[in-house]
């Protein structure tokens, strides 16, 4: 500890702090206009000078360092006349509108201005830089306003990577600028808003924002972001019943103040014209009458009193001009295009009474003619855990099935099962806080920058602190940017090169011998398994070079930095043959120095048909060198949607009750149905998401309940998922938009969004948070626990089950919701929502005096020892052959999320990005006859869509990209279904053979093929 | 586009700096750039080019170019004439003799000849106070200058002769510019 005294008052200090640390941690206030506490200091703004006894001028001291025995004075006669000075100038570049500017109130400059007296300047100067910038939706840029701090441009290099923006200029005609001074779009821009946040003046505003009220007039509410699984904290500002403004906020536990474009600009969507408002039933259901000719229920049967309401939920669907591409965005009286389709049925709008009547009637009508099992149902990774727990024990306790899955069945299963296997617990081991403190990342099948941006901005820093960045990923992603070592395998072929660093490890004696003997089994037989796999080999097979695979193994296993003293291969040992490198020796016991290794991973190991298999494959690596259950190590399944992980705990999966305890164990089962006030629970584990839609086929599910997903674009083989919903005797569909599943239900209840209601997200890191209203919901919708609550209530009643059985339905709030989840989840025992203000808690949290498991498998892994897995290599199911020759693979784009009914409805996303795309390598581009924007057909065996093409060596020649965002171009109707994981039941998305080729040739061919056979 | 000598020279230029520090080139790259432009100045296309070369973001390079006044973004003339306005100079008549470069050239400072032979710029302060007044034309010095002097190599340089230091003095007053 240093030890320094700041205006008269002594302070122990951690090394390294600056004096303006400790002086705002003590509650000490120096002005300051350019420091921000995650960016480095940059000492430009010259505000916060400090006296320091013994030093004849005054010292910046952000930069200044605590010394021993310093003694500092923040204020001082020379300090105010020196910063009225410094503010004067800044206000003599400044124009003093602070009447009617947006910042009014919220601005820093206003603030030291007011502090020090500043009412105008003593400067003479004409105002430079008059230029005002609304180049894109989501931000204004006028940098009349901007004092030049360089916030923006620090922000966007040191945290977000994307180093759009610099200082161009000199003297006065300094300014903030993209390249050439060109529009936002063409720059490297991510729209994350990151400089909006940190502006501290009007320079950079929200566009949403102009105009729209002051500082003073808005109301703030924090809540979780809806989109990805980071669980990003965010406040919103609004005024009335609109949102005025998103941001971040400096307590948020996971982002801090930093969000990505859909978490800041992208919540739009809640209160676009498309929104259900009303339940809907499908006329024919309502008076069944005898179709006419044509197949159709006769449309005369309207009462007086009804309205026909086109399947997109509007009554005057008749769409307005499209809204307007680059430049302005529509104003608030320009009606949005609706992007749903024409009408595919004739809903009506009715009741929640008799909406409800007719679900519990056609339900109970199945279980007693069918049998329980004849219902399956789609729960939700976007709602909350108190919905997602409700809808498990519909399934379980009223219906009296296990049929009830959901989309994490799509992406992250195999990590469930193989983390599970291999620890004993399938989510993510280490807090998002703590990759930025990694000596080195390994990232593979993850598209960080644009699945979870705000994930790729802690890699970023960690690599602006000298941490090894390695990559394994078939496409060149974003970050790769900011890699040391990019590994760029043939698609499928990545197992071989998990293999060879295994080899590597043990090869050259870096394992960790002292974790495998005490914490580790099943270790023979893994070394046996890769004894073979050299890197020789995986470099033939996946055509990465050996050289590089072995340098991957080291910086992996030994954790190296990229600024380390030693990086020449050779291990670093204790006994003093590497003594320069004395913070590893103290980091670690061992005999060799290790630094701190993470691996992150995604939907690119997941989504595979060996998917389980090589999740095995990444534990097996970090349990080899000892990189888990330590702060920065661990394997990082990332998950994808808000509450997903959330969904897995509270049991939406045909396997496990809520906290993950298999259906199949009777003394887990039984307590559970005990607090459910039942005698047993079903103890057959349900189907799956891909296999209800088999089953339905097969005649085996005859009704089934959706809520919140549309796998009419999220599941493989579209046309597929397309005929087993159109085979339903009855569909229920709850949703917040009309989906493309929805079109195809019996009945459509209106839900509320993530904005509109409380309860509880579980992030990828396995934090527990709250969700808070900040609008009302629109219409007649309601939350979706409430609709399950009552659907609940009813469905007993109808199923003659006893009145107790109905009534305990009825619940009041979700808070008292959750206390129910604690009696019976075991990891969420000591969870209430009480205890979730500020930083929530980390599951498990046994009792109610836990304080929660940041960082699992400390002291011993959740299934005691952890097990190494000897894996065999298997190759996609499907693999290219002459017809198809190349790999399609899918993802998501950073602007859009899931299926797009949420994304596609913000104006500012779908502005900047519209339509889906091909991304085609140049090669395959030329061989195919292909241009950069133009037309192109991708045929797989299953289907085939019309797309567009765009020419990027961002994927390897022979593979093509394609997001699965677009109803236009779905993605999933080419992926395979046939060939699921065999232990997770993932299909695999990643990997399926397809052609490509110009919609004219395509023609032609066909054409030519016709002339054959005639 | 950096012509195939000044790529040569770059590359051995970067043998002085770490692989991971290229852009400790960018300013070198960036006279190089100029230097091989027929109209004196970087081209958006130089910028990408540069930043490519030296693993840096095309706004970094452009910040570059933009703070520093030797650099151009924008087309100059064959002869780029910075002219010392500070306060020596001033004293010494400089305000006196740009009178005469203005009308010899028919444009006032920030403009180029429409024949494209002369830029004329501001200049604070070229360092060479005890030559005053002075004026630097492309990089050489201009020195203790007169109107008759100032009148005589704007001649020279119309009439083709090469630019070199203090090219109205019989003696030259100093070897080569530093630069060079």
């Amino acid at each position: 500890m240093t030890t320094l005294t700041i205006d008269g008052q002594v302070f122990d200090v951690a090394p390294g702090t600056t004096v303006l640390e400790a002086a705002l941690a003590n509650r000490i206030d120096i002005p300051r206009l350019c420091y921000h506490p995650d960016l480095v200091p940059s000492g430009g703004c010259r505000l916060c000078l400090v006296e320091v006894e013994g030093r004849p001028n005054p010292q910046a001291s952000c930069g200044l360092k605590c010394d021993e025995g310093l003694v500092v004075h923040t204020q001082s006669d020379r300090l105010t006349a020196l910063r009225r000075d410094i503010i004067d100038l800044f206000v003599s570049d400044h124009p003093l509108r602070c009447a009617v500017c947006d910042k009014n109130g919220a601005c820093d400059l206003q603030r030291y201005a007011y502090q020090y007296g500043i009412s105008e300047t003593a400067y003479d100067f004409e105002l430079s830089r008059p230029l005002f910038q609304e180049d894109n939706p989501f931000f204004v840029r006028d940098h009349q306003y901007c004092i030049l701090c360089n916030k923006c441009v620090r922000v966007c290099d040191e945290i977000v990577g994307a180093n759009a923006i610099e200082v161009a200029g000199r003297g006065f005609t300094s300014h903030v600028a993209t390249p050439f001074d060109g529009p936002m779009v063409d720059s490297a821009c991510v729209f994350c808003g990151s400089c909006v946040q940190v502006c501290p003046t009007a320079a950079l505003l929200p566009t949403s924002r102009l105009r729209k009220g002051r500082e003073w007039e808005l109301t703030r509410q924090r809540t979780i972001c809806g989109y990805c699984g980071v669980g990003c904290g965010v406040e919103f500002a609004t005024q009335g019943q609109q949102i005025i403004y998103a941001q971040g906020y400096r307590a948020a536990p996971v982002n801090g103040e930093f969000l990505c474009v859909k978490g800041r600009f992208g919540w739009d969507f809640a209160q676009h014209p498309d929104r259900l408002t009303q339940p809907l039933v499908r006329r024919d259901l309502l008076e069944p009458r005898p179709p006419t000719a044509d197949g159709r229920p006769l449309a005369t049967a309207t009462t007086p009193t009804e309205e026909t309401v086109t399947s997109d939920g509007q009554r005057s669907s008749v769409g307005g001009p499209p809204s307007a591409v680059r430049g302005r965005p529509s104003g608030p009286g320009v009606r949005r295009p609706s992007v749903v389709g024409r009408p595919s049925a004739d809903f009506v709008p009715v009741s929640w009474e008799q909406a409800l009547d007719i679900i519990a009637t056609k339900l109970a009508d199945t279980v007693k003619t069918h049998g329980s099992d004849a219902v399956a149902g789609l729960s939700s990774a976007r709602c909350t855990n108190e919905e997602n727990y409700l809808f498990q024990k519909l399934f379980r306790a009223t219906i009296g099935t296990n049929n009830v899955d959901h989309c994490a069945r799509l992406c992250h299963s195999s990590s469930v099962t193989g983390l599970g296997m291999a620890f004993g617990s399938g989510a993510m081991t280490n807090p998002i806080r703590d990759i930025r403190n990694a000596d080195c990342i390994l990232i593979t099948g993850s598209n960080t920058a644009e699945s979870h941006p705000v994930i790729s901005y802690e890699v970023v820093r960690a690599t602006k602190l000298g941490a090894n960045l390695v990559i394994i990923d078939p496409r060149r992603v974003p970050l790769v940017d900011h890699a040391t070592l990019f590994l760029q395998p043939k698609p499928g072929t990545d197992i071989y090169i998990f293999l060879a660093m295994a080899h590597v490890i043990l090869r050259e004696g870096w394992a960790d011998t002292a974790f495998i003997a005490g914490r580790t089994e099943g270790f023979e037989a893994f070394e046996y398994s890769v004894r073979e796999v050299t890197p020789q080999v995986a470099a033939l097979m996946s055509g990465v070079p050996a050289e590089l695979i072995e340098q991957a193994a080291r910086m992996y296993a030994l954790g190296q930095r990229a600024d380390a003293p030693s990086a020449d291969g050779r291990p670093q040992t204790a006994d003093g043959s590497q003594t320069d490198n004395t913070d590893y020796a103290l980091r670690n016991t061992q005999s060799i120095a290790r630094g701190h290794s993470t691996i992150l991973y995604a939907m690119g190991i997941t989504q595979r048909s060996n998917g389980t298999e090589l999740v095995l494959t990444l534990a097996n690596l970090a349990m080899l060198s000892g990189q888990i259950g330590k702060p920065s190590t661990g394997v990082n399944p990332l998950r994808g949607q808000s509450n997903v992980q959330g969904a897995c705990d509270m049991g939406a999966l045909p396997n496990v009750l809520p906290g993950y305890q298999p259906v199949t164990d009777a003394a887990k089962r039984q307590a559970v149905a005990q607090a459910w006030d039942l005698a047993d629970l079903p103890a057959q584990p349900g189907i799956t998401v891909v296999e209800m839609m088999h089953a339905v086929l097969a005649g085996k599910v005859k009704a089934m309940y959706v809520m919140g997903e549309n796998p009419m674009l999220s599941d493989p083989n579209l046309t597929h998922v397309e005929e087993a919903l159109r085979a339903l005797d009855f569909l229920v569909v709850q949703d917040i938009f009309m989906s493309e599943t929805a079109q195809l239900a019996h009945v459509v209840l209106p839900a509320a969004s993530y904005l509109e209601k409380d309860g509880t997200f579980t992030n990828t890191e396995r934090r527990v948070q709250m969700v808070a209203p900040v609008l009302p919901a629109p219409g007649q919708s309601l939350p979706d626990w409430q609709i399950v609550g009552q659907v609940g209530e009813k469905l007993e009643a109808k199923l003659g089950h006893a009145a107790e059985k109905a009534a305990a339905w009825r619940y009041t709030s979700t808070t008292a919701i959750m206390d129910e989840i604690a009696r019976v989840t075991p990891s969420y025992g000591g969870i209430h929502h009480h205890r979730l203000s500020g930083e929530g808690l980390t599951w498990p949290c046994p009792t109610d005096d836990h304080p929660g498991t940041p960082i699992l498998h400390t002291a011993k892994f959740t299934r005691g020892l952890g097990k190494f897995h000897a894996v065999p290599v298997n190759l996609p199911a499907e693999q290219p052959d002459a017809d198809f020759p190349l790999i399609l693979t899918t993802g998501r784009i950073l602007y859009h999320y899931h299926t797009g009914t949420m994304t596609r409805r913000s104006e500012g996303l779908n502005w900047r990005e519209s339509r889906g795309y091909a991304e085609v390598h140049p090669y395959d581009a030329e061989q195919a006859g292909l241009r950069d924007g133009g037309p192109a057909l991708v045929t797989s065996r299953r289907g085939q869509v019309r797309t567009q093409v765009r020419v990027t060596d961002r994927v390897p020649q022979g593979t093509i990209f394609l997001s699965f965002h677009w109803k236009e171009a779905p993605a999933n109707v080419l992926t395979q279904d046939f060939k699921l994981d065999p232990l997770a039941k993932i299909p695999e998305y990643k990997v399926c053979a397809v052609r490509i080729e110009s919609p004219k040739a395509a023609a032609q061919g066909k054409q030519a093929a016709g002339a054959v056979e005639a | 586009m950096l012509s195939e000598t000044s790529r040569l020279l770059l590359t051995e230029r970067l043998k002085n700096y770490p692989p991971d520090r290229k852009a400790s080139a960018v300013i070198y790259a960036c006279y190089l750039a100029q230097e091989d432009n027929p109209d004196h100045y970087i081209s958006q296309q130089d910028v990408r080019d540069i930043a490519d070369l030296l693993d840096m973001d095309a706004t970094e390079v452009q910040g570059v170019i933009g703070f520093y006044s030797l650099l151009y973004e924008q087309p100059m003339g064959k002869y780029v004439i910075h002219y010392c306005n500070d306060l020596p100079c001033t004293l010494r008549g400089a305000d006196q003799f740009l009178h005469v470069l203005e009308h010899k050239l028919g444009i006032s400072h920030g403009e180029t000849t429409p024949d494209g032979l002369f830029t004329l710029e501001e200049a604070m302060c070229l360092g060479a106070c005890h030559r005053a007044p002075c004026m630097q034309i492309n990089l050489e010095f201009q020195e203790f200058l007169t109107d008759d002097k100032v009148d005589r190599i704007i001649d020279m340089l119309r009439a083709g002769e090469p630019l070199r230091a203090n090219m109205a003095d019989a003696v030259q007053l100093l070897p080569q510019s530093p630069l060079a």
